[in-house]
C-alpha cells in the first residue's frame, strides 16, 4: 500500500503582470525524505513554495497534502496542514525575544503564560537538537540563532513538512554542517523536507531526490545517487557549461589603495570596523568574505567617503581620502556600487529610467543649474549595447527591468567611467548562472586593465574562484588575509566567526 | 492648587481619549493623521444624538460610531487599497472638519439638555474622594473622566497582557513576520483603526457634550494635532498617555491660571503654549534612542502579501 | 478572500489612468449629490448653482481667479516639498509669516516709496518669512530626523497666534477705535489690477512655467526628486541631502510666504490672523491630485476654486453651508486615492478552474 505522497504539486500555475514565475510545475515530495528544489535565480522556486506556505494563491492547478487536496489562502491554513516554511528572509520580530516569536498568532490562553512553553520548546530543542535561548531578542541573534528559531517556530506549531528557502545563504561552513545534521534528525522522526537551493555540492550531499526547475518550468526530478552535478547543470540551464571562473594572474603588485587602521563607529558607537589595514593592489581582485553585518557595508562606505572613519588612513595616489566628500572621492577614480537586498535601494533610483540613473553619478561634473541628459542619453544607448541590457527603451522605468539586468545597469554605470579602483558589493544577489558569469567577465576585464577591484560577496565559492587574495571580516574586525588556493573554504569558515588560531591562514595584519 | 490639577484632568480627558486611540492605530502599523476630524465628527454626531434624544449613552455610543466611522473610510483606503497613510489621513481631517461644519451648522449655539449635563456633572466617588490632595483631584471628577480612567488601565492591560496585545506588537513591528505565524493582518488592522477612530470621537464628545456643552464652530482647535504628538511623547504607552494628556491639558489652562495669579500676559501669545511645548517634544523624540520607546518598525507601511 | 484575489500590476498605459481618474471623480461628485439627497437638498440644483455660482457671470469669474491665485501659488509651494516626501503641512502658517513680513514692510516703509519698490520689497520680505517658517522644521528634520507632519502643523498654530496677539495687541490701528485690527496698507502697497484682476494671476502664471522648469530641468530639481524616492541613493550618489532638503524648503516656504503678501497686499490690504483660510490645507489636496506636477496644478486649482466660490455663492445665495464645497473637496480626494488602487493591482474575482491532467 503506496503512503500519501507529502506534497503532491500538479499543473502548478503563477503569473506576475507579464511573468510566467510558475509554468505547469509538478512536484510530488515522500514523507521521510530531504528533497532539493534547484534551479537559477529567477527559476521560480520560492513562487512555487509560498504557494504551499500560504503567501501565494496558485492561478491553476492543484495542491494535495498527504493526499488531501488543498486551498490556501493565507498562512495560517498551511500551518494547520502542517507545513513550516523557512524563509530566506526571516520573518521574526526583531524587537522581540525568541519565546515571545514563538507564541504570536498562536491559540494559547488569553493571557500570556510562561511554563507550558518552555518546557515544549525545551522539548522540541532536544528532539531535533536545536539551540535557542527564549529569553534572547531577536535583534541580538547572530544569522544562525534566527535561523534555528525559525525551525523551532514551526515545529512549534506541529509542523511535519518542513521547506527551507536557501538555508544556507548566509551560515558559514560550520553552521551549515550543524544545520545538515539538524535535518537529517528530522528525516529520521519521519518529516517530508523540501531545501531550495542553487548550490550544487549541498544539493548532492543532502538530498534524496532532486526536482530541477528552469524558467517557470519543471524540467524533472531524479534521484541524487543517480546523478553528478554536470547533469544537474545540464537540466538547470538547458546546455552544457562549465561552471569555472577564469583567474589570470599578475606579476605587477602596484598597490593602488592603502587602508591603514581604519575604525569606523556605527550609531551606537561599537566599532562596525576596528583597525582594519589593508592593500588593494592593481591587475588584482581583493575578495571580501565575512558573515552578513561584518562590517562589509561600512568598509565599502567608508573609503567612498559615505561615512567617517574616526580613526585611521586611507591612502589614495599619495593622498589621504579621509575627510573628503564622496564627490571628491568620486572624482579621483573610485566607485563604488553596493546591490542591497531589494536590489534597487541604494545604487538606482527605480521610478527613473536608465538615462536618469546614469546622471545620478554625472551630473556633478555638468557645470551650472540646468540638468543636461544628452551625454548620458549617448551613454545609456552605449551600455544597453555592450552589456546586452534586456529593456523596452533607454526610458523605461528601472525597476521594471528584471534581476540582472538591473545590476548591469549599475556596474555598467561605475565601469563606464574607467575607475581606478571599482569596489562592489553582491554584485551577483539573485542573479541566474548567465548573468552572474557576465559580471564575474566585467570584473575579470576591469582586473585586466589594471583596475583594483575589492570584491564583497556571500558565495564562498565564487570568491574563492575569482579572487586572487580574500579579507576575511568578522565583527568588524579582519580576521585573515589569504589566497583561495593555499586554504579551504572551511578555513575561511573559521576566520569568519573569528577562531583564528584553528585556521591555517598565511597572513594576518595585526 | 489641586484645584488647578483637578481642571488640568478635566481639560486633558479629550487628549488622553484620543492619544490612546491613536496610539493603538499605530501600534497595528498605521498613522492615522485624520485624528481631528474623527475628534469633530464624534463631537457633532455625539452632541446631535444627546440633543436630539436626552440619554447620555445613546450620545456617547454615536460619538463612537462616528469616529468609527470616519475611521473605516481611512481603513478601507489604507488596508485594503493601500493608498498613501499620510494623505489619506489629511483627507480625513480636512473631510471631517466639513463634515461637523454642514451638520452643525443649524446647532449653532444651542446646547445639550439638562438630562446630559447632570449625568456627566462631577461626582465624587465615596471614600476615594476624600483622601487628602489625590482625592480631590483624582475622584471628585465626571463620568467621561472616570472612564478615561478605566480606558487607560484596560488599553495597558490589553497591549501588555493579553495574548492579542503581543500579537498586536507584533503586527506593527513587521506585517510579515506576523502574517506569516498565522495572524489575520486585514482583521487586526481594521478592527485596531476602527477602534482607536471610536475613542477619538468619544474625546470629542467629551468637548461637546460636558467641557463646553454649546456647539460651537471649531471646537476641537487643533487637539487632534496635539494628540498625534503626544502618541510619539508617551512612546505609544496608555498610562504615559493618561498623563500626557494632562498634562497638556494643564498647558492649555496654563494662559487663564496665570491671568488670574495676574501676570499680564498676553491671552494669545499663552495659547501658543501648547502647540510650542508639542513642538519641543517632538524635536527632544528624535533623541530617545532606547529600542523599546521607538515607533512600531512597519509603521506607515502597507501591507501587500504578494510583494515581489 | 477565496474569491477576491489581488495582483500587483506592471504600469498600465498612461489613457488608463487618466480614464480610472476621471472615473473616480466623477464617482466622488456621484457620491456627494446621494449625500446631498440624504440631507433633503436637490444635488443637480445644488451642482448646478455651484457652476453658476463660479463662471455665471464676469464678476463671479473674477471671484474664481482670485480665489484660484493664492491656490496655485502656494499648491506649487507644496509641490516641491512633496516631492521630497517633505510632508509640509505647514502652508498656512508660512502663508499667515509672509503676509507678516509684508504688512511689516508695507506699514514701516510708509507711503513715499514708489509702489513698484514697494510691493517688490513687500514680496521679498513675504518669501523671506515664509522660508524662514518653513526653514526651521526643515533644519530639524535634516539634522535630526525630526517628524516635519507635526512640526509644521504646530507651526501653523503658533503663527496664528501670534499674529492674533499682534493683531489685538501691539500692532492694533490706534484709529480703528478699540476695534482689533491692523492699520489699512497705503495704495503704494496695494498689488494693482490688470484685466480686472489684481496682478496676482500673472504671478500664478509665472510660478507654474518656473516650477514645471525647475522640478524638471534643473539640477536641484532634479536632486529633490531622488531624494524623495529613496533617501540612501541620494546619499550613495554623493548628494548633500541636508543642504537639499533646507533649499526645497526654503523654496516651498518661500512660495507660500509670496501668497500670503498676495493675499495681505490685493485682498485684505492689511494683515488679519485668517488671512490664510484654511487655503494651506486646501493645496494640499490639489497638489496630490495634480500628480506632483505644475501644470496640471493650474487646471486643478481653477477647477477647486470654481468649487469653492460656488461653496461661497450657494451660502449666500440658497442659505446651503459653504462647508458642502469642503465635503466634496474632502470626497473627491478619497476617490482618488482609492482609485490609485486600481492602477497598481489587478483584482481577480472568482476561482479559476483547477486544470487536472491525468
Amino acid at each position: 500500500m503506496q503512503q500519501n505522497l507529502a506534497i503532491e504539486m500538479k499543473n502548478i500555475s503563477k503569473v506576475f503582470g507579464a511573468l510566467r514565475a510558475n509554468d505547469n510545475v509538478n512536484l510530488e515530495v515522500r514523507p521521510g525524505e530531504v528533497h532539493a528544489l534547484l534551479g537559477e535565480n529567477g527559476a521560480g522556486k520560492s513562487t512555487l513554495m509560498n504557494m504551499l506556505s500560504g503567501i501565494y494563491t496558485p492561478d491553476s492547478g492543484t495542491i494535495r497534502i498527504n493526499g488531501e487536496e488543498v486551498h490556501f489562502s493565507s498562512p495560517k491554513d498551511s500551518i494547520k496542514k502542517g507545513i513550516g516554511m523557512i524563509h530566506q528572509h526571516f520573518k521574526l520580530v526583531d524587537v522581540m525575544t525568541a519565546r515571545e516569536n514563538i507564541i504570536i498568532g498562536q491559540k494559547s490562553s488569553f493571557f500570556v503564560h510562561g511554563k507550558k512553553l518552555a518546557k515544549r520548546v525545551k522539548d522540541l530543542s532536544d528532539q531535533y537538537g536545536l539551540d535557542v535561548d527564549p529569553d534572547k531578542k531577536v535583534y541580538d541573534m547572530s544569522v544562525g540563532e534566527k535561523q534555528t528559531l525559525e525551525i523551532i517556530k514551526v515545529l512549534y506549531r506541529g509542523a511535519r513538512i518542513l521547506i527551507m528557502d536557501e538555508p544556507t545563504a548566509v551560515l558559514t561552513p560550520q553552521e551549515i554542517r550543524k544545520l545538515f545534521r539538524v535535518i537529517c534528525n528530522m528525516k529520521e522522526q519521519g518529516c517530508a523536507i523540501v531545501i531550495i537551493t542553487h548550490k550544487l555540492n549541498e544539493v548532492m550531499e543532502i538530498s534524496d531526490r532532486v526536482t530541477v526547475l528552469r524558467k517557470g518550468q519543471s524540467i524533472g526530478t531524479v534521484d541524487t545517487k543517480q546523478v553528478d552535478i554536470p547533469n544537474l547543470i545540464e537540466m538547470m540551464v538547458g546546455k552544457k557549461v562549465s561552471l569555472s571562473i577564469e583567474k589570470k594572474k599578475f606579476a605587477e603588485k602596484k598597490p593602488l589603495l592603502s587602508v591603514d587602521e581604519v575604525t569606523v563607529l556605527d550609531g551606537e558607537g561599537k566599532a562596525a570596523l576596528d583597525d582594519v589595514s589593508f592593500t588593494l593592489n592593481g591587475h588584482e581582485i581583493l575578495g571580501v568574505a565575512g558573515v552578513a553585518n561584518s562590517g562589509q557595508k561600512e568598509l565599502c562606505e567608508v573609503i567612498a567617503g559615505l561615512v567617517k572613519a574616526e580613526k585611521g588612513r586611507i591612502y589614495f595616489d599619495g593622498d589621504n581620502l579621509v575627510g573628503k566628500t564622496p564627490r571628491d572621492i568620486i572624482k579621483l577614480g573610485i566607485r563604488m556600487g553596493f546591490i542591497p537586498e531589494d536590489r534597487l535601494g541604494m545604487g538606482l533610483v527605480g521610478t527613473m529610467d536608465i538615462v536618469h540613473n546614469l546622471v545620478l553619478k554625472d551630473y556633478q561634473n555638468q557645470k551650472g543649474i540646468i540638468l543636461h541628459r544628452g551625454p548620458c542619453v549617448k551613454k545609456a544607448n552605449k551600455l544597453v549595447k555592450e552589456l546586452d541590457i534586456q529593456t523596452p527603451n533607454i526610458y523605461t522605468p528601472v525597476k521594471r527591468l528584471s534581476g540582472g539586468n538591473v545590476q548591469k545597469v549599475l556596474l555598467g554605470r561605475e565601469i563606464d567611467s574607467e575607475p581606478k579602483v571599482l569596489i562592489t558589493a553582491y554584485a551577483v544577489r539573485g542573479l541566474d548562472i548567465g548573468a552572474s558569469y557576465k559580471i564575474y567577465d566585467l570584473l575579470n576585464e576591469q582586473k585586466e586593465k589594471g583596475v583594483g577591484v575589492l570584491f564583497v560577496g556571500e558565495d564562498l565559492d565564487v570568491l574563492m574562484d575569482l579572487c586572487d587574495r580574500v579579507i576575511v571580516l568578522c565583527h568588524g574586525k579582519i580576521t585573515g588575509i589569504v589566497d583561495p588556493d593555499e586554504v579551504t573554504k572551511e578555513d575561511i569558515g573559521l576566520l569568519m566567526t573569528g577562531k583564528v588560531e584553528e585556521a591555517g591562514n598565511e597572513e594576518v595584519q595585526s | 492648587m489641586t484645584a488647578f490639577l483637578a481642571a488640568c484632568i478635566v481639560a486633558g480627558t479629550p487628549l488622553v481619549f484620543a492619544t490612546v486611540g491613536e496610539l493603538i492605530t499605530e501600534k497595528s502599523g498605521s498613522t492615522n493623521l485624520g485624528v481631528e476630524g474623527m475628534m469633530l465628527m464624534g463631537a457633532v454626531m455625539g452632541f446631535l444624538a444627546g440633543q436630539t434624544t436626552g440619554i447620555p449613552g445613546l450620545a456617547l455610543v454615536a460619538a463612537a460610531v462616528a469616529g468609527a466611522a470616519g475611521a473605516l473610510i481611512f481603513g478601507v483606503l489604507t488596508v485594503s487599497l493601500r493608498a498613501n497613510q499620510i494623505v489619506s489621513g489629511l483627507t480625513l481631517t480636512i473631510f471631517g472638519t466639513g463634515f461637523a461644519q454642514f451638520v452643525g451648522e443649524p446647532l449653532l449655539g444651542s446646547s445639550v439638555p439638562s438630562e446630559i449635563t447632570s449625568f456627566f456633572a462631577k461626582v465624587s466617588i465615596p471614600l476615594l474622594g476624600d483622601i487628602p490632595v489625590i482625592g480631590p483631584i483624582f475622584f471628585r471628577q465626571d463620568m467621561f473622566v472616570y472612564l478615561s480612567y478605566i480606558l487607560c488601565a484596560l488599553a495597558a492591560v490589553y497591549m501588555y497582557r493579553t495574548r492579542i496585545g503581543m500579537n498586536l506588537k507584533a503586527l506593527g513591528e513587521s506585517n510579515a513576520a506576523a502574517d506569516a505565524s498565522g495572524i489575520n493582518v486585514t482583521l487586526y488592522k481594521y478592527a485596531h483603526i476602527l477602534i482607536g477612530g471610536a475613542l477619538c470621537g468619544l474625546g470629542g464628545a467629551y468637548l461637546s457634550l460636558v467641557r463646553m456643552p454649546i456647539w460651537q464652530e471649531n471646537i476641537v482647535n487643533g487637539r487632534g494635532w496635539i494628540a498625534v504628538a503626544l502618541v510619539i511623547f508617551v512612546a505609544w504607552n496608555p498610562i504615559k498617555g493618561f498623563f500626557g494628556g494632562a498634562l497638556f491639558g494643564g498647558l492649555s489652562i496654563l494662559g487663564l491660571k496665570l491671568q488670574a495669579m495676574g501676570f499680564g500676559v498676553s491671552q494669545y501669545l499663552v495659547d501658543m503654549i501648547p502647540y510650542v511645548a508639542t513642538i519641543l517634544i517632538v524635536i527632544f523624540g528624535t533623541y530617545k534612542k532606547k529600542k523599546e520607546s521607538q515607533p512600531p518598525a512597519d509603521l506607515g507601511n502597507n501591507y501587500f502579501r504578494e510583494e515581489r | 478572500m477565496d474569491f477576491i484575489r489581488i495582483t500587483k500590476r506592471d504600469d498600465l498605459p498612461k489613457k488608463k489612468e487618466i480614464l480610472i481618474t476621471i472615473l473616480a471623480v466623477i464617482l466622488s461628485i456621484v457620491f456627494a449629490g446621494i449625500i446631498l439627497v440624504i440631507f433633503g437638498l436637490n444635488p443637480f440644483h445644488i451642482f448646478r448653482e455651484i457652476i453658476l455660482g463660479s463662471v455665471g457671470t464676469g464678476h463671479r469669474i473674477t471671484q474664481t481667479i482670485v480665489k484660484a491665485i493664492p491656490l496655485i501659488v502656494t499648491s506649487l509651494g507644496i509641490i516641491v516639498a512633496f516631492k521630497m516626501k517633505f510632508w509640509n503641512i505647514g502652508a498656512e502658517g508660512q502663508i499667515t509669516m509672509g503676509a507678516l513680513g509684508a504688512a511689516w514692510v508695507a506699514l514701516n516703509l510708509g507711503d513715499g516709496v514708489p509702489r513698484p519698490l514697494m510691493l517688490l520689497l513687500m514680496m521679498v520680505a513675504a518669501a523671506i518669512c515664509g522660508g524662514i517658517w518653513a526653514f526651521i522644521p526643515a533644519i530639524f528634520k535634516a539634522k535630526f530626523g525630526t517628524n516635519e507632519t507635526i512640526f509644521t502643523l504646530m507651526m501653523n498654530y503658533v503663527a496664528i497666534k501670534f499674529v492674533t496677539y499682534l493683531q489685538y495687541g501691539p500692532w492694533m490701528d490706534p484709529a480703528a477705535n478699540g476695534f482689533p485690527r491692523i492699520a489699512t496698507f497705503a495704495e503704494n502697497a496695494v498689488l494693482p489690477a490688470l484685466g480686472g484682476v489684481h496682478i496676482g494671476w500673472i504671478f500664478a502664471i509665472l510660478g507654474v512655467v518656473f516650477i514645471y522648469f525647475f522640478m524638471n530641468y534643473t539640477k536641484l530639481g532634479y536632486e529633490i526628486s531622488v531624494v524623495g524616492e529613496s533617501v540612501e541613493t541620494a546619499r550613495y550618489a554623493g548628494m548633500n541631502i541636508s543642504k537639499i532638503i533646507v533649499i526645497a524648503m526654503l523654496i516651498s516656504g518661500g512660495l507660500c510666504g509670496i501668497t500670503g503678501m498676495i493675499q495681505a497686499s490685493a485682498i485684505e490690504k492689511t494683515l488679519v490672523y485668517g488671512i490664510a483660510n484654511g487655503m494651506g490645507f486646501t493645496a494640499i489636496i490639489t497638489a496630490w491630485l495634480s500628480k506632483l506636477n505644475a501644470v496640471n496644478c493650474l487646471f486643478i486649482c481653477v477647477v477647486f476654486s470654481m468649487l469653492m466660490q460656488g461653496g461661497d455663492y450657494i451660502q449666500i445665495a440658497l442659505g446651503v453651508p459653504s462647508a458642502v464645497s469642503d465635503i466634496v473637496q474632502g470626497l473627491i480626494l478619497f476617490f482618488v486615492l482609492g482609485s490609485e488602487f486600481f492602477m497598481r493591482y489587478r483584482v481577480h474575482i472568482g476561482r479559476e478552474k483547477a486544470k487536472e491532467v491525468a
